[in-house]
């Protein structure tokens, strides 16, 4: 099984080299047959890291502990499901997964580009393979997840027990992952669009899917890496600052600039060197943050263990960064604005705020990341960033750019006129009056609250009113009845509404996210068997602890009857964990979600045999709806994104259509 | 395309005449300085072990303990030990990592034993038997000692197994760490509690 896999990753490494050999002196020599075998070597690539994957997962579920990732990863005693996640829990494994998604990148890039290949295909193919040598490398050298015994254990050692207590961690890394790598994408035809001086519109709309593609992604890895750590660690939270957690929103925050910064250069011809830029400091950061988690350079509850790789990643990330900020230093940095700003009242105006709050907001992130790192190297000491920094930096960049997220899409490309706008504001504006006087009323004197959650109605209304108009103008224009109109209507300009959409997401997060972090109440206290508590209008009876053998752990269930106003509201179940190899029990939390509140219990600790008991009780209001919100900004992206719609259901556009939509965008 | 002008300047730098090579080697220039300096700093992360941790109450006086003798004979305290550097182990036979770590502390006891650095393993929420069964076929032959309740594991902040702190002859935290040990770690640590260095 060992030499088997190795011999793949070994083939698959001569495979990548050759791809980028053959692409580059096609490329120079004007060999389009050669071109064209490294285009096709992508298939075969693939399926050899793919036979490597699969021969990983046959010797975890068949229990060959003479490899050692299957000895210190897996056991017998481990279910079948959590063997197959295996794959993922540990360095190793998880660069073998990583190898496989940039395999498969490269080879959607190839099918992609089959027939109609941009002149910068023969670059950007070398530029992954590249990329996949370095990932290759890495398996083949410094991290062996291959290595076996001579000597096969009669049983394996298990996962971490963080990694098996929750389902949600089959799909939380992979949607990272195909977020992150997709960002090799962008990378490679912005590369390869300075290397050949192709420095026109053509990357960028050769890579705008790709980018909407990761965000998505990223956008699901975020939500279900949140609502992993909301309904397993059992802290309360969704979200810690943690320097891992940091280094996914990063890029995540730098594809959001970039989908909204290509439009102003594919209509206006502007920020070019910008989305160069973009596009290498996305996937210098996604770099990063691999090399962040693995090189295990900052403490983080996410770092693998210490791991050889780090030299081998900061080499990496300098390249990078050297070549691709070099490369548009030497030959991008002239390129000039075809347009200049005709208005601070237009939509252009919004939209490079909106670059800048989101980059901004990368900046401080990342230094607040760096930080610790930075000042250590200085001044020796330990510092630690938490979660004070990044709020009271990142809030009201944040509130700008939900200002900009409804203002925007009211204004016109170009210019707008004061009476058009002023049109277009009432409604969200008086949305908003409106929900700062509710709040009054109903006895808010939160003032940074309240100015959120004003600017998120005026962002909801703005954006449902763009919606509304749009299709309105549409039935008008051909003649249908509204609600038959919606769909052609959107499916029109996908790309406009499925923005619109992700806004009207966002606002949402961002309404539950100010409701969860100023309005959460939290109470500690211990009970004895029969005791009550009372809690935020909640009666909570502890009625005693049981015990539950499974087979890879025993389960320590808190049984704590809840009332409320006198009237039963079910129980919460809060428990411990214990894992034979884990020192200390991991804790499951109850959480009673609810559309305003959850009401959200972790047992901290039992003693005297279970006759006392200690929880930890949150209230947390408006949680549900970052869910709902993430969700409708990862179904906005997928409406933008939808690559079939255009063909299959586009109505021909009449001309009066035509001009109808300039007049409404 | 639009872009016609701008893609000719992109291929043909020499068209902007004499300044061009300054114009370009500029803002390259500035682009390797940062990154340098950012690759300086990941270095300097890299030659770091985030294990060691410099613990709030480092540079603290160790607090005392008096703890009964896991084989039995007799009691080991800190305040007797006054005057010595002191390796202080919190392990469990429970613990996969006090397996790991086992060959670099018997090393790191080799190598200190006769320069009067005492160690002292205290075995952490652990049956007795089992604890020194486990002392045996490991060969931990240093004092080894019963903490029950756990109170001096609290006391010293302890959060798993295995965790070793280093105590200096005046009785100070001078370092811990957090998982298992490696020689050149612990080694180092002795060392530099060792009055006048070693």
């Amino acid at each position: 099984m060992d030499r088997l896999g190795t011999f793949a990753l070994a083939l698959s490494l001569a495979l990548a080299a050759y791809g980028a050999t053959a692409a580059i002196i096609g490329a120079r020599r004007g060999r389009p047959m050669l071109v064209e075998s490294a285009r096709t070597t992508a298939y075969s690539l693939l399926v050899l890291v793919l036979a490597a994957n699969v021969i990983m997962e046959v010797a975890l579920l068949t229990n060959d502990f003479a490899l050692r990732y299957v000895f210190e990863n897996s056991s017998r005693a481990t279910p079948v499901f959590f063997k197959v996640l295996s794959l993922w829990s540990a360095d190793e494994g998880s660069l073998l997964l990583w190898n496989l998604v940039l395999a498969g990148y490269i080879a959607a890039v190839a099918f992609r580009f089959r027939r109609s290949r941009p002149e910068t295909l023969p670059w950007a193919l070398a530029v992954m393979y590249l990329v996949q040598v370095f990932y290759l490398i890495l398996v083949l050298g410094p991290t062996q997840p291959f290595a076996a015994y001579a000597v096969a254990p009669p049983d394996g050692r298990g996962p971490l027990p963080l990694l098996q207590n929750h389902p949600l961690m089959a799909v939380h890394p992979p949607f990272l992952y195909l977020g992150f790598i997709g960002f090799t994408v962008p990378f490679a035809f912005a590369i390869a669009a300075l290397l050949t001086g192709r420095l026109s519109d053509a990357w960028i709309r050769t890579v705008r899917r790709w980018v909407l593609a990761s965000w998505i992604f990223l956008t699901i890895g975020l939500m279900l890496g949140a609502l992993w750590s909301y309904g397993v660690l059992g802290w309360g939270g969704y979200w810690a600052w943690d320097p891992v957690e940091n280094v996914a929103l990063l890029p995540w925050l730098v594809a959001t600039a970039f989908l909204h910064s290509v439009l102003l250069q594919e209509r206006r011809g502007m920020l070019k060197v910008w989305n160069l830029s973009l596009a290498v400091g996305g996937f210098a950061l996604t770099t990063f943050g691999t090399f962040l988690t693995r090189g295990s350079i900052l403490s983080s509850v996410h770092s693998f263990a210490q791991s050889p790789v780090g030299p081998m990643y900061l080499g990496f990330l300098v390249v990078v960064l050297l070549g691709g900020f070099g490369l548009i230093a030497a030959r991008a940095w002239r390129l000039r604005s075809e347009a200049r700003f005709d208005a601070v009242l237009s939509r252009e105006a919004a939209f490079l705020g909106n670059n800048l709050c989101l980059v901004l907001i990368t900046l401080v992130v990342l230094v607040g990341t760096i930080f610790p790192l930075l000042d250590q190297a200085l001044t020796n000491r330990q510092v630690t960033v938490g979660e004070p920094y990044f709020v009271e930096t990142t809030a009201p960049v944040f509130l700008v750019l939900l200002f900009l997220m409804g203002v925007g899409p009211l204004l016109s490309w170009r210019r707008t006129t004061l009476d058009g706008l002023r049109a277009r504001v009432a409604t969200p504006a008086a949305a908003a009056a409106a929900t700062l006087v509710v709040l009054a009323v109903a006895g808010m004197r939160d003032l940074p609250a309240a100015f959120a959650f004003g600017l998120a109605a005026f962002v909801l209304a703005a954006n449902g009113q763009e919606i509304v108009r749009g299709v309105r103008a549409f039935a008008r224009a051909t003649g249908r009845r509204l609600v038959p109109a919606i769909a052609p209507a959107i499916a029109r300009d996908r790309r406009r509404y499925g923005g619109y959409v992700v806004h009207i997401g966002v606002a949402l997060a961002a309404i539950a996210i100010t409701a969860s972090s100023i309005f959460a109440l939290r109470t500690d206290v211990t009970l004895t068997r029969g005791q009550t508590a009372r809690f935020a209008g909640y009666t909570l009876r502890y009625t005693g602890e049981r015990a539950v053998q499974q087979p890879q752990r025993r389960v320590l269930i808190a049984d704590v009857v809840v009332t409320r106003g006198g009237r039963p509201a079910g129980r919460v179940t809060p428990s411990l964990n214990m894992y034979p190899s884990a020192s200390e029990p991991i804790g499951t939390p109850s959480i009673h979600y609810g559309v305003l509140k959850d009401l959200y219990t972790s047992v901290i600790a039992f003693d005297e045999n279970g006759n006392r008991a200690t929880f930890r009780f949150f209230l947390n209001p408006g949680v549900m709806w970052l869910w709902v919100g993430l969700g409708v900004m990862a179904l906005g992206g997928v409406l933008a994104a939808w690559p079939f719609g255009r063909r299959r259901g586009a109505v021909p556009a009449e001309p009066r259509v035509r001009e109808l939509a300039e007049v409404a965008g | 395309m639009s872009d016609a002008s701008s893609e000719a300047t992109a291929r043909h730098p020499t068209r902007l005449g004499g300044r061009s090579a300054a114009a370009v080697w500029i803002p390259v220039g500035i682009v390797v300085l940062i990154v340098a300096l950012l690759a300086a700093l990941f270095a300097f992360g890299l030659g770091r072990n985030p294990t060691v941790v410099q613990p709030v109450d480092l540079g603290k006086m160790a607090p005392g303990f008096q703890l009964a003798r896991l084989d039995g004979t007799g009691t080991v305290s800190l305040g007797s030990m006054r005057g010595q550097v002191v390796v202080l182990n919190f392990w469990a036979s429970w613990c996969a990592d006090c397996i790991v770590e086992n060959k670099a502390l018997q090393a790191v006891f080799d190598r200190y034993r006769d320069q009067g650095v005492q160690f002292v393993g205290v075995s952490f929420e652990d049956q007795s038997g089992t604890a020194r069964g486990f002392a045996k076929q490991m060969g931990m032959h240093w004092p080894l000692a019963s903490d029950p309740g756990t109170t001096t594991a609290i006391d010293y902040g302890v959060t798993g197994v295995p965790e070793t702190f280093v105590i200096s002859p005046d009785g100070h935290i001078v370092a811990k760490t957090i998982g298992p040990v490696t020689y050149p770690e612990l080694s180092e640590q002795i060392a530099n509690a060792i009055p006048g260095g070693a």
